[in-house]
């Protein structure tokens, strides 16, 4: 669509072609700035350099109207850009469900995947096309940030909790996957990319993969050797929050707040259950901190939501 | 209000000749320069200082572009690490925070107000020892291998990854820190308590305007710095988890306290030079600043709405969706007081009378890059943009426009300006203004390519990049050899013309400023007797000709 622009990266996903005219648009509005100033300043210099004739009488002495009105006039440019791109940022930033998901892990130096179906690679990312991806992320280490250059999003992968992002690509091909937050060493080197196929293709490749248990089945095995099924599995008789349904829902705490049970707050409790204790229970599940890797959790994580699942099947 | 113990009467008469030595020849021991309680001594002090940082910082950016000529790099890539870190910890707090407010500021303040020096003259000394000190701990992390966390300093890669010389960098940045504060202190209540007669807030030059505004940020942010690089240097020796998640801290806590100081530090760094431009414009347009007000009206908005974006570093850092929104309007309105000014200054050039001298061939250059630097600035405080641009070589060139295009511009048309009432004598015209052509070229030609590299996709602190884009690197860096002569230039022909260059008459530049009231270079107590103000600044007359100074000294053509 903008191929005829010199220097245009790659445009291949619904998140790009929205970012494209706000940056089109913000183009506009700074080389109008520019332009404006520049002209200006050139006139300026030339009509009224020492020596033209030109007069310089009635110069203008009340500066106050211009001021207000360009202030007025940048402010109400401004206000424009604001609104526009604050409604993309809101769009951008709040992952659907998503067709497909895949989890992410990063670490220095590496992304690794991870689809639902147990396929994992490492510094590519499989996704078919025409489809809402929700990209799951976490990181074993530092700040990392994914970036995918030709879909225009970006999210800094912060340790200690879990990020979402959400692309839907227009376009198959091969793209770039970057790191954009620097993160040590070899922080130039964490690149992989990303591999767009269509729907067949896309199912060939999964099922190429050789796997045979899917990262929900990984999760139940981690949830059983942990213990929790002691108190969260169907037959207990602890007074625990049944997880069954929870992912998507809304959870009132103990202290009186509300939060959405999302892949975040699954990770959270985990780890530390104390701060999250659910409104009618008592506080006795241990924290796992320390315990559990970013994979395991993500597994963890995996399962949980696939019991939602299963509970809105019914 | 002022120093009044002086008798008053009228402006003697300028290049009168006094018996009495200038401040360079008075007494020329070590000890008189090293124990000096004289604000123009202590400026050239620290302009020793930060002209070496200037040149540290330099060097390490020529390795940084020699490295990315090519995909493959020249560098090792812990080497490059290092490079790019000590020359953002270099640049930003040992040339461009102290760069205009300590060497003009220092010189010019109370020149500029009729004072006979700074109020505290031991602090001031003392700062730049502070400096030299916090200098000095630099230089050691530097020598023993440089830390490798970029100049943001971010954890947990900082506290429990990195394992370069951190502590000592960030150490070096405490102490600076102090420096700042001092020499702010200084400069706030000097202008408040230590103006001429008659040199009430709305006569006062506008660089005074912007050493004040900068005055007020610098010792209000930079104790939050203090405690950041403070609770780093803690967490990093004894592991007590404020940043590390693992030990139950928050990565974005290090951010939000970081930001807070140093994005009012951009500020730090461009306010101080607004002020040395609305300077110069007025002197060779020939004509009054437009509006002049509003200009010291939009200081102050910038210098107060700069608190309150910090956020903007952190659009896609895990911050809620909600402060993004907050912290995306704030930026929008923190760029129309700028977006003023810019208008100001290109219209002080309507009706003027015009001469294109080295000094106003940068402030021009400041006001064109610093333009461009502003509007993509617009564009990375529009959310949805900066997601895509963010932590990309868009945002390094857009930072370098500001700091680099616009504030080093002002520093050099800052340094021709005053060179003759600083060193007595003139500079040489033809070569500086070579130099500042060159300066443009060679800025615009090393950083443009980056915004094109950087909406690319090119991620910044990367020692190597696929080949596709070897050929806008390999621009970025012949632009940057031109730059390089351009800022090694000056040394030579300012050096040279300290020796060979004609002496100075007290007020070459037909200026109406109280700083050329007095001789040139200045005697040490700057004023034979206290100057009385009676106009508001730049009184020039482009139609006849004329200019009256601020002691109501009307000058014929």
């Amino acid at each position: 669509m903008y191929h005829w622009i010199p220097f245009w990266p790659d445009t291949a996903a619904v998140n790009a072609i929205v970012v494209n005219n706000l940056y089109i648009a913000e183009l506009g509005v700074s080389g109008l700035i520019m332009v404006t100033v520049v002209a200006m300043m050139l006139t300026f210099c030339i009509r009224y350099r020492k020596g033209s004739a030109t007069s310089r009488a009635d110069r203008v002495q009340k500066t106050w109207h211009f001021e207000i009105g360009w202030t007025i006039a940048t402010l109400g440019a401004f206000l424009v850009l604001f609104v526009w791109g604050a409604a993309i940022y809101i769009w951008l930033y709040q992952a659907p469900r998503g067709d497909e998901e895949v989890y992410v892990v990063a670490k220095q130096w590496m992304w690794k995947i991870e689809h639902p179906g147990g396929q994992r690679e490492i510094d590519a990312l499989h996704v078919p096309v025409n489809k809402t991806i929700r990209v799951v992320m976490a990181s074993e280490d530092v700040i990392h940030s994914f970036f995918i250059p030709a879909f225009r999003i970006k999210r800094d992968v912060v340790p200690g909790t879990l990020e979402t992002i959400w692309f839907k690509a227009d376009k198959t091909g091969v793209f770039k996957l970057e790191c954009t937050q620097f993160c040590g060493l070899q922080h130039a080197t964490m690149h992989g990319e990303v591999d767009v196929l269509s729907g067949p293709d896309y199912a060939r490749w999964l099922t190429g993969q050789g796997v045979h248990e899917s990262l929900a089945e990984q999760g139940e095995a981690v949830f059983r050797a942990h213990g929790c099924s002691g108190c969260h599995g169907d037959n207990s008789t602890v007074h625990a929050p049944s997880l069954a349904g929870l992912y998507g829902t809304y959870v009132h705490l103990q202290d009186g707040s509300v939060r959405l049970a999302d892949e975040a707050y699954i990770r959270d409790c985990i780890l530390n259950p104390r701060s999250f204790t659910v409104a009618g229970y008592p506080p006795l599940m241990p924290d796992f901190t320390g315990q559990l890797g970013e994979d395991d959790l993500l597994k963890l994580v995996a399962y949980i939501k696939s019991l939602a699942k299963q509970e809105s099947a019914q | 209000m002022s120093v009044t113990t002086v008798e008053r009467g009228p402006a003697a008469e300028p290049a009168a000749a006094f018996s009495a030595p200038s401040y360079l020849t008075e007494e020329n021991t070590v000890a008189s320069w090293l124990l000096t309680r004289d604000h123009k001594r202590i400026a050239l002090l620290f302009f020793a200082s930060i002209t070496f940082f200037f040149f540290i910082g330099g060097f390490a950016a020529t390795l940084m572009r020699l490295n990315l000529a090519t995909p493959g790099g020249l560098l090792q890539p812990a080497v490059y690490n290092r490079m790019f870190t000590m020359h953002g910890i270099i640049m930003v707090w040992f040339f461009l925070i102290p760069s205009i407010p300590t060497t003009f500021g220092n010189f010019f303040v109370p020149l500029m107000i009729g004072a006979r020096d700074l109020a505290f003259p031991r602090v001031n000394l003392g700062s730049w020892y502070v400096f030299n000190l916090s200098g000095l701990v630099v230089l050691y992390s530097l020598v023993m291998g440089g830390a490798d966390t970029g100049w943001t300093f971010y954890t947990p890669l900082s506290t429990s990854y990195a394992d370069g010389y951190v502590f000592a960098a960030a150490m070096a940045v405490f102490i600076n820190g102090f420096s700042s504060i001092m020499t702010s202190l200084n400069f706030i209540v000097t202008i408040h308590r230590l103006r001429a007669p008659g040199m009430t807030w709305m006569r006062l030059p506008l660089f005074v305007w912007g050493i004040y505004a900068v005055s007020v940020v610098m010792l209000t942010a930079t104790p939050v710095l203090a405690m950041d690089t403070f609770l780093l240097a803690v967490e990093r020796f004894l592991g007590v988890g404020l940043f590390d998640p693992n030990h139950g801290g928050d990565p974005l806590l290090w951010q939000h306290m970081f930001w807070f100081y140093s994005h009012p530090a951009v500020y730090i760094m461009i306010l101080p030079a607004m002020g040395v431009v609305s300077e110069i414009i007025p002197c060779y347009a020939r004509r009054p600043v437009f509006g002049y007000a509003g200009m010291t009206m939009a200081l102050m908005a910038i210098a107060i709405l700069s608190f309150f974006v910090w956020a903007h570093h952190m659009f896609v850092a895990g911050i809620s969706i909600y402060s993004g929104v907050a912290f995306s309007l704030m930026t929008f309105f923190v760029a129309v007081p700028s977006a003023i000014k810019v208008f100001n200054w290109t219209v002080s050039l309507h009706k003027g009378s015009i001469t294109f001298d080295a000094p106003m061939l940068y402030a021009l250059g400041f006001v064109l890059l610093f333009t461009l630097g502003g509007v993509t600035g617009l564009m990375l405080a529009t959310l949805g943009i900066d997601v895509d641009v963010h932590g990309t070589y868009f945002v390094v060139a857009h930072f370098h426009y500001i700091m680099v295009g616009a504030t080093v511009s002002a520093f050099f048309g800052a340094l021709h300006y005053w060179w003759p009432k600083m060193t007595g004598r003139m500079y040489p015209e033809t070569w500086a203004r070579f130099a500042a052509i060159l300066t443009y070229v060679g800025f615009n030609l090393t950083f443009f390519p980056q915004f094109i590299l950087g909406y690319l996709g090119m991620p910044r602190r990367s020692y190597t990049y696929p080949p596709e884009w070897q050929s806008w690197n390999l621009l970025s860096s012949a632009g940057a050899s031109i730059l390089a002569i351009a800022y090694i230039l000056p040394l030579l022909y300012l050096g040279w013309s300290l020796f060979r260059g004609r002496k100075a008459s007290a007020n070459p530049w037909r200026a109406t400023g109280l700083e050329w009231a007095t001789r040139s270079p200045p005697p040490a107590h700057n004023f034979e007797r206290t100057p009385v103000v009676t106009l508001e600044p730049y009184c020039y007359d482009p139609e006849r000709d004329t200019y009256v100074t601020q002691e109501g000294v009307p000058h014929a053509g």
